[in-house]
């Protein structure tokens, strides 16, 4: 089975002219794309390994030395504690990153296995499935998670299952929409005339061939994400001190910008930055494979 | 057409039951209630408090009673200011939300239609760069970044508004243009696709050949058909305008209903939460209600469909 599936990969006229492969082509064309990805790779990096090559701890506090300028002690400053700020913005940016992955992919699931399911059976079935979207999509859903952090305490896993169940109507119908689609092409009917189970067309056969606009919505899904979760650290509902986020960290540089304005500059920026990239990464994608944009 | 409405209006009066009823229940079985943070309530008066607010009663009886008190708009006293109701609670507070609101929505259409309409019209030159640029600008620094460092630069360091506020007309400037900035960028995105999609069809073409004026062609003929994507987002764009009215509300201390509710969600205050998001979802229902009639109503395509 292994060897016939590699030999057949193998043929000439199969290699360097996949899907895949022309997608890549054409998002390298696209700068403002292969900006945002090279911006992310090195963001994620630096943030991941970057405490570890730092003198100072992200809760290390120097009460003596308070909040100083940039120096080469300390690259972008300390705050009011005297805590480094460089090493708490990486480490702020693991939680970020990390919330942001997380939650997308709780989005993801769901959205994804709604849609399918929706998608796949049609009918009256799809029709209710859909109908319930239409009026989640009406609910003030940021509302409940604000309120869902205040009255159950701020925990990390709560956060990011709050905001993933908040995010995956969209993908639900984009996947719905492409599910639809597919089902009705002749390799789908050769599936099912093979005999093969439900489950496993709509997970072997449909989803493999919906990877396209799944990938361009998770890229674009993962910034609104983000944006979520400094939202609620602003309002002082998300990651709690001494962990900072990116959230976190632009809430106290706006409390005190007046003396210390590179706790507000230098956070802000580098959220800022990351949620460029994703999205010019999403948009590149979206022309790359071609996924139109339309939601229905 | 009158269908459509009909189904629309109840699918949205089911939804509000929905929300009404979820948040009634979700307040109850928090941890803690309205009266735990007090000091020194002895169990006799935490019992007397509790009675006089019927909390002593079965749940499903408070909640046929709460259902009961707002069939007739009654949205019950406040648990943490003695002697006020929610009804003037949120009556005071409203009227300062829906002025940034407003406000809000109008810098956000004129900018972004205006920005959106002028990066179409001059596709590919560098107008088009800098306002797709800005675009992108507006929806990836979020308003409690771009705000907090317009106050540095125009309010502390420039010293033209104040930094916080709302009291003199000049104290609206601030708050609208960030909370209005961040929905512009996503509009001119959508103006910008809808008119280039419009702009290559043969009526177009015909409006052109006719010897009207560029003007004339883009405002009369096709802003109508690439205004679309637009109405459609502004169902989304007032929803969010709300909930990102906490953040403004917050930095630039507006009195208004957004700074109530997370106040209020603090202090569990079960009433006013529930009147604040019942506030809040009825609104979104009926703009989005407003704005599905719109779309009907400029879409034959929609029209007909549904």
């Amino acid at each position: 089975m292994s060897t016939a599936a590699t030999t057949i990969a193998t043929e000439p006229i199969e290699k360097g002219n996949s899907l895949w492969h022309d997608a890549w082509l054409r998002l390298q064309k696209n700068k403002l794309a292969v900006f945002g990805l090279w911006a992310l790779i090195v963001t994620t990096l630096t943030c991941v390994t970057g405490p570890w090559l730092m003198h100072y701890g992200y809760e290390e506090q120097n009460l003596d030395l308070g909040a100083v300028r940039p120096s080469a002690a300390h690259w972008l400053g300390t705050d009011t504690l005297g805590r480094d700020l460089l090493v708490r913005l990486l480490f702020g940016g693991r939680i970020s990153l990390a919330v942001g992955l997380a939650a997308t992919l709780v989005a993801l699931s769901i959205g994804v296995t709604y849609g399918a399911v929706a998608g796949f059976f049609g009918g009256k079935l799809d029709a209710v499935m859909m109908r319930a979207v239409d009026i989640m999509y009406s609910l003030p859903f940021a509302i409940f998670v604000i309120l869902l952090m205040v009255f159950f305490g701020r925990n990390i896993v709560l956060l990011f299952v709050a905001i993933g169940a908040v995010e995956w109507l969209t993908m639900a119908r984009i996947v719905r929409s492409q599910v639809m689609a597919i089902k009705k092409m002749e390799f789908i009917e050769a599936a099912r005339s093979l005999g093969f189970g439900r489950r496993r067309i709509i997970f072997r056969h449909i989803l493999p061939n919906v990877l396209g606009p799944i990938i361009v919505y998770t890229t674009l899904t993962i910034p609104g994400v983000m944006l979520l979760e400094a939202f609620l650290s602003f309002l002082g509902l998300g990651v709690q001190p001494p962990m900072s986020s990116w959230g976190v960290l632009i809430k106290d540089g706006a409390e005190k910008m007046e003396e210390f304005p590179w706790l507000l500059i230098f956070p802000g920026a580098i959220f800022s930055l990351t949620l460029f990239s994703l999205n010019f990464l999403g948009d590149g994608l979206r022309d790359a494979l071609d996924v139109r944009s339309s939601k229905d | 057409m009158l269908r459509f409405i009909t189904s629309r209006f109840l699918q949205s009066l089911l939804a509000l039951f929905l929300v009404i009823t979820a948040t009634f229940f979700m307040v109850r079985f928090v941890p803690g209630g309205p009266f735990t943070a007090e000091k020194a309530v002895t169990p006799e008066i935490l019992r007397n408090l509790e009675a006089h607010y019927g909390l002593n009663k079965p749940l499903w009886r408070q909640y046929l009673d709460y259902l009961g008190s707002l069939a007739h708009g009654d949205l019950g006293p406040s648990f943490k200011y003695p002697n006020r109701t929610v009804n003037e609670i949120l009556s005071d507070k409203l009227p300062v939300s829906a002025e940034l609101g407003a406000e809000s929505l109008a810098v956000a259409l004129v900018l972004g239609i205006g920005l959106g309409t002028l990066a179409a019209i001059r596709r590919n030159t560098w107008v088009d760069y800098l306002a797709s640029g800005f675009g992108m600008t507006g929806i990836s620094i979020p308003t409690f970044v771009v705000g907090p460092l317009l106050v540095l630069a125009l309010a502390i360091h420039a010293g033209w508004f104040n930094a916080s506020g709302w009291y003199e007309p000049a104290d609206r400037v601030l708050p609208c243009l960030v909370l209005g900035l961040a929905y512009a960028a996503p509009i001119s995105r959508l103006t910008r696709g809808g008119l280039l999609e419009i702009l290559h069809q043969d009526f177009i073409r015909t409006a052109r050949a006719k010897g009207a004026s560029e003007f004339r062609v883009v405002t009369r003929h096709a802003l109508r058909g690439g205004l679309l994507p637009v109405v459609s987002f502004l169902g989304p764009a007032t929803a969010g305008i709300l909930t990102g009215s906490f953040v403004i509300e917050t930095i630039f201390q507006v009195p208004g209903v957004g700074r109530e509710f997370v106040n209020s969600a603090f202090n569990r205050d079960y009433t006013l939460v529930l009147g604040t998001v019942i506030l809040y979802a009825a609104l979104i229902m009926a703009l989005n209600l407003a704005v599905d009639i719109a779309q009907a109503w400029m879409n034959p395509k929609v029209r007909l469909e549904s």
